[in-house]
Formats: structure tokens, sequence, C-alpha cells
């Protein structure tokens, strides 16, 4: 406790010194709470659109399905059991039926996947309430980014070209219902939803679907001939994604930690060069030198409890600001991971109580390291200024 | 008097290492002090003061010969024992004050107190004597930069009389002060040497410091060449 006191009577006897040192590793603190806070908001962001978007509870695949090779596709779609159906109508499973087709915007070719969806389905929030059923009109909906790339407007008409089942090929013009928006580019880009009855009748897939997509009411379970691919899975390249972002962001904030601690290790050795008379006159009051140490370490060491006050102190202002505002994240938009329009960051207990631990255990050693000189100077040596 | 010896020092030899070869700064000295002496090392630069007030306050070690203070042999001490002596047993008065800078008055003759568990009304009645023997009770709160170089040597010598330490290490208390203030000091541990029955040591060239001493040992070149008591000592 006397280390303590000595320590921040000392530290605020330095004045400007001080707070250069605790504004520095401040600022390093403030950074690392800010940028993983941002990086864990937009995690949990992008898994919560990816979960009411795309992935629900977890999916059921025809066991030929893999979402990275479109050549699967032709040939992943099976007939929904009883079982099955009676979940669906009870709006626990919702049936995809996936299909290549190339779409002809303006004249220009491209190639898009249809999917067949449930217009009742309430388990993604893709707007399928606006497939209405007609005799005479095919109604799509399409997200954002696929209506920009396409230059499509609502109620546009697109005409699309496919092969069905037999490999026959068939085209017909739909109209664009509704253009949704969506921060999962998975759902939108090259994609066109129509109804599942529609695709099934277009391809001649009666009953059909290529994955199931399992509501939270949904009571997990093995489905025969179906491949259950839990959340985890489909969930495993925002993981990878998340996980690079933190490791490239870890190299700017060690780098400014860095910093940070070089200030304060120079402080540290330049102080007891300086102050050998005081640390002899300490000896000569009856300290041992061990204390005396304690008394140079514990002193750096406080310019890190100060710096996580000062970082308090106009970090939570600010971190309550972007709170409110959020985070622009425009520029960010154009990669293939979901990234909402406005990231709101999210600081955990546990990001603010690690990074504390590991802001005060690193000034605690680079503190220490120059201190430990002390306990190899002659104390008669201290007391007259001479460098041990 | 032999018998009562608070500090006993026989053959004592220092030597320090100087590039390959060694200096040899006390060549076999033989002294002992009393309980109650206002005694005083005096003779030319480099003769060895320092060195010998160092090694009875246990801040430095013998090369050969013994020290004994207050019955315990310094050589033989560890450092946290020797800390114990100093904290408890021996107050030092530097020529430069050596406060603490970032401590008030009243903090600075704390400090000692602190490294002992003593209650808090005890240390604050410790505290409040020392300052008043000293007469700076009216600038407790004031730091060392805010006052004058005769009141921070009194503020050293309430910080080294704070814990009642039976022995008191000045080297050069003067050195720094007009002759007003030398004699003002000098009488304040004149009278605490006499209230208190404390040891005191000097190590001084000061002309004024003499008149108060009562033994006045001379050191040349390493030796005791005089020790004479001064029985017309000033008070
Ligand atoms: N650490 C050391 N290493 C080498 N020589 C030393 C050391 N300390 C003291 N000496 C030498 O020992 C001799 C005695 O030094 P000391 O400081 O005791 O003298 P002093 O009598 O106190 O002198 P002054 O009146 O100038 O203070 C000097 O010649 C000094 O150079
Ligand atoms: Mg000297």
């Amino acid at each position: 406790m006397l280390a303590f006191k000595l320590a921040f009577k000392n530290l605020m006897g330095a004045g400007l010194r001080t707070w250069l040192n605790v504004s520095v590793l401040s600022f390093a603190f403030v950074i690392i709470v800010f940028y993983n806070g941002m990086i864990d908001g937009w995690n949990r962001q992008s898994r919560i659109d990816t979960r009411n978007w795309e992935i629900g509870d977890g999916q059921y695949w025809h066991p030929g399905y893999d979402r990275l090779d479109a050549y699967t596709i032709n040939d992943a779609h099976q007939v929904m059991s009883d079982e099955i159906l009676s979940d669906v109508k009870n709006k626990n499973l919702a049936p995809v039926l996936i299909a290549q087709a190339t779409a002809y915007p303006l004249g220009r070719m491209e190639g898009v996947l249809l999917k067949g969806i449930d217009p009742e389905q309430i388990i993604l929030k893709l707007p399928s309430d606006k497939l209405k059923p007609s005799d005479d009109h095919d109604y799509a909906i399409i997200g954002k980014r696929m209506a920009e790339s396409a230059k499509l407007k609502m109620g546009d008409k697109l005409l699309i070209r496919w092969r069905d089942k037999n490999g026959t090929f068939d085209a017909r013009e739909i109209e664009i219902a509704s253009i949704f928006k969506c921060d999962v580019p998975n759902v939108d880009k090259g994609q066109i939803y129509l109804r599942l009855d529609v695709l099934q009748k277009m391809m001649g897939m009666g009953n059909e679907a290529t994955l199931l997509v399992a509501g939270n009411g949904f009571q997990t379970r093995n489905l025969k001939n179906w491949d259950l691919k839990n959340s985890d899975f489909l969930m495993s390249d925002i993981d990878r994604i998340i996980q690079a972002k933190k490791a490239g962001g870890s190299i700017i904030e060690g780098l400014l930690l860095i910093i940070a601690l070089i200030a304060i290790f120079d402080t540290q050795v330049l102080s007891i060069f300086r102050r050998q008379k005081e640390i002899g006159t300490y000896i000569a009051l009856g300290m041992t030198r061990p204390q005396v140490v304690g008394i140079f370490t514990v002193e750096g060491a406080a310019y890190s409890i100060l710096a996580t006050l000062l970082g308090a102190a106009y970090g939570i202002p600010l971190f309550m600001l972007i709170d409110k505002l959020g985070i622009s994240m425009k520029a960010a938009r154009t990669t293939d991971l979901p990234v909402a329009e406005k990231i709101f960051p999210y600081y955990s207990f546990n990001l603010i109580l690690i990074t504390i631990i590991i802001v005060i255990i690193s000034a605690t050693i680079v503190s220490y390291m120059p201190a430990r000189k002390i306990s190899k100077m002659k104390p008669t040596d201290a007391l007259k200024g001479k460098l041990a | 008097m032999e018998n009562d010896a608070i500090i006993k020092i026989e053959n004592l030899i220092k030597r320090f290492p100087v590039g390959k070869t060694e200096f040899t700064a006390l060549k076999n000295v033989n002294i002992s002090f009393g309980t109650g002496e206002f005694a005083g090392l005096v003779g030319p630069s480099g003769s060895g003061k320092t060195t010998l007030l160092n090694i009875i306050g246990s801040l430095d070690s013998p090369s050969e010969g013994e020290v004994i203070v207050l019955g315990k042999n310094v050589s033989l001490l560890t450092h946290k024992q020797s800390a114990v002596l100093r904290n408890r047993h021996i107050g030092f008065i530097f020529q430069t004050y050596n406060l603490l800078p970032v401590y008030s008055v009243y903090e600075n003759v704390e400090f000692a107190l602190l490294l002992q568990n003593m209650s808090g009304s005890e240390r604050k009645k410790a505290v409040m004597a020392a300052l008043e023997w000293v007469g700076l009770t009216e600038k407790v709160k004031s730091r060392p930069s805010m006052l004058s170089g005769g009141e921070c040597q009194r503020v050293a010598i309430a910080r080294s009389m704070v814990k009642r330490p039976e022995i008191v290490l000045a080297d050069e208390p003067t050195a720094n002060l007009d002759s007003s203030n030398s004699h003002n000091i000098l009488q304040t541990m004149k009278n605490l040497n006499r209230e208190l029955n404390t040891t005191f040591i000097f190590a001084t060239h000061d002309e004024k410091v003499m008149k108060y001493l009562n033994r006045i040992i001379s050191l040349e070149d390493g030796k005791v060449v005089k020790d004479l008591l001064m029985p017309d000592s000033k008070n």
C-alpha cells in the first residue's frame, strides 16, 4: 500500500511526462477495446443476419449438395417425405429448391440461381409473401444487390432460360414483385426467388427440394436421406474471416501497445537514473532494495491503472456515442461477408477485462525490467548519485 | 565507558576496487562511541569520513575488522536485518537534505514510521512531536520545494529523530547552510542530544560545527590521528 501511495504521488509529481505516457497507453487501450468491440459487434450482427436470412437454425441438405460447387446443383434435389411436409406445414421447416438458369437483363446474359421458396414460410426474413399465386404472372423477388447489378426495378420483366429435369430448354418472363434489402450477400447476389411450386413445375420436380431450413420450433433430429448441417458448420466462413480480421487488427494493436510500453520503459530508465539519490534515501530510511524495486515497479504499473481510468474517461462517452450512431460500413460492403450498413460495436466484459489485464501486466513487466537494476545498486553510490 | 559503548570499531579496514587495483580508504581504525555522545569526524577531503559513517550506518560493509553497532556485528547482518537497523535505530542527515520531493513535510517525517507497524494515531503524535522539536509545526503541508535550505535540513532532522533512534549520523549537515541557519540546526540537534540522549556523529569541515562537539576525531588519509574530548564545547 505504501508503494502504491508513493507511486501515485511520484507520478502526479512528474506532471507532463506522466500524462504523456498515460495518454499514449490509454490510447492503445481504447483502440484495442474499440477495434475488438467493432469486430465482435460485426460478428454478432453478421451471425444474426445470416441466421435470419440464410441458414435459420440449421439446414438439411440433399446429400449431393455442396453450396460451393455449382455443378452439384443439377442433381441435388429429392422428394420431401410426408414427415417433412408436415413440418413444412407447421412452419418448422422451409424447403428451398435450387436451379441454375440464365437471365437476360437489358439484353445481356447473366448466370443466376433460381431459388424456389415456400411463400408461406416465416423462418427466413425473405419477403416470400410477395410471391403471390397467379395464372398469367410468374412473380419473383430479388435482393438490392441483384437489382443493382441487373439494373432491375420493381415491376420490371426479366427473361430467364433454363433446362428442366430432362435437359430440355425452356424460357419465360418473370416479373419482379419486390426488391428486398438484406446484409447477407450470399442470399442476394445473382439470385432470383420464385414460388416453390412454380419452380418445381418449371423443373418438373414436383414436391422436391434441395435443402430444408430449420426454424427455431423444429426439433433437431436425423431426417432420412438428408444431411444435417448445423449453424457452426454453416457459419464457418464468417468465423474464419472474423478470425482473420482479429489477427490483422492485433498487429496494429500490438504495435500501439509496444509504442506505449517503450515510452514507459524509457521513462523508467531515466527516472531510475535521475532518482538515484532518492533510491539511496529510501534505503537509508530502512527500506530493503526489493522494497525499492517494488516502489518503482508499482510506479510503472500505475501508469496502466491511470491509463485505464483515463481511457474510461474519454472512451466510455465515445463508445456510447458510437453505440448511438453506429459506424458506417458502406466501404466494406463490397465483400462477400455479411456487413450491415452500420455496425454497432459490442464490448463484452471479457474483452475489457482481458485488455485491462494485458495492459497492466505488460506495463508492470516493462517497469520491473529497469527497476531490477536497483537491487544491484550500492546504496552509497546511489546516495552519491553515481550511476551504478 | 568501554562497556556501554553503543558503537565499537576494531581494526577496521575499508578498501575500494579502483580499476584493477584497490584503494584503501580506511586503514586500521579503532574507535568506540558511548551513548549520548555529540562527536565529530573531521579531516581533509578524502580522509574517509563519509566512508566511516556509511559503514557505521551499515550502508556499506567493512573489508576487514569488526564494527559492532548496538551489539550487532554489521558484517554479519542480512540485507533485511541491516534495513531494520537503519529503520529503527539509526537516523541519517545528509548535506543535500534528501527529502522526498513529492511528499509534504509531514509525510517526509512520517515515512520511516510507515515502514514500522505503528498505529495511525501513534504515528501522528510522533510526527507532530518531531516537527515541534525543529519548530516546523506551521509547515506540515508544505512541499520541500517551498522551503528554505535551513527549513529543509530541519525537516531532515525531524525525519531522522521521529523514530527516536539511538544513533544519528550527519554527513556535512551544515555545508549548504548560512551561518545563522547552521547555528540554529546545531542548537536543535544539541538539544535533542541532551533531551533524548541520542548519540550524534558528524562528518564535517565546518568550524561552526566543531564548537558544538564534545569530541573531535581527526582523520587523515584513512587513519585516526587525533581523538580529543572537548570539555568546553558550546552548551
Ligand atoms: N565507491 C568508491 N570507490 C572508490 N573509491 C572510493 C569510493 N568511495 C570513496 N572512495 C575513496 O575513498 C576516500 C575517502 O572517501 P570519503 O568520501 O570517505 O572522504 P571524505 O572524508 O568524506 O571526504 P569529503 O570531505 O570530501 O566528503 C576518497 O579518496 C575516495 O576517493
Ligand atoms: Mg564526505
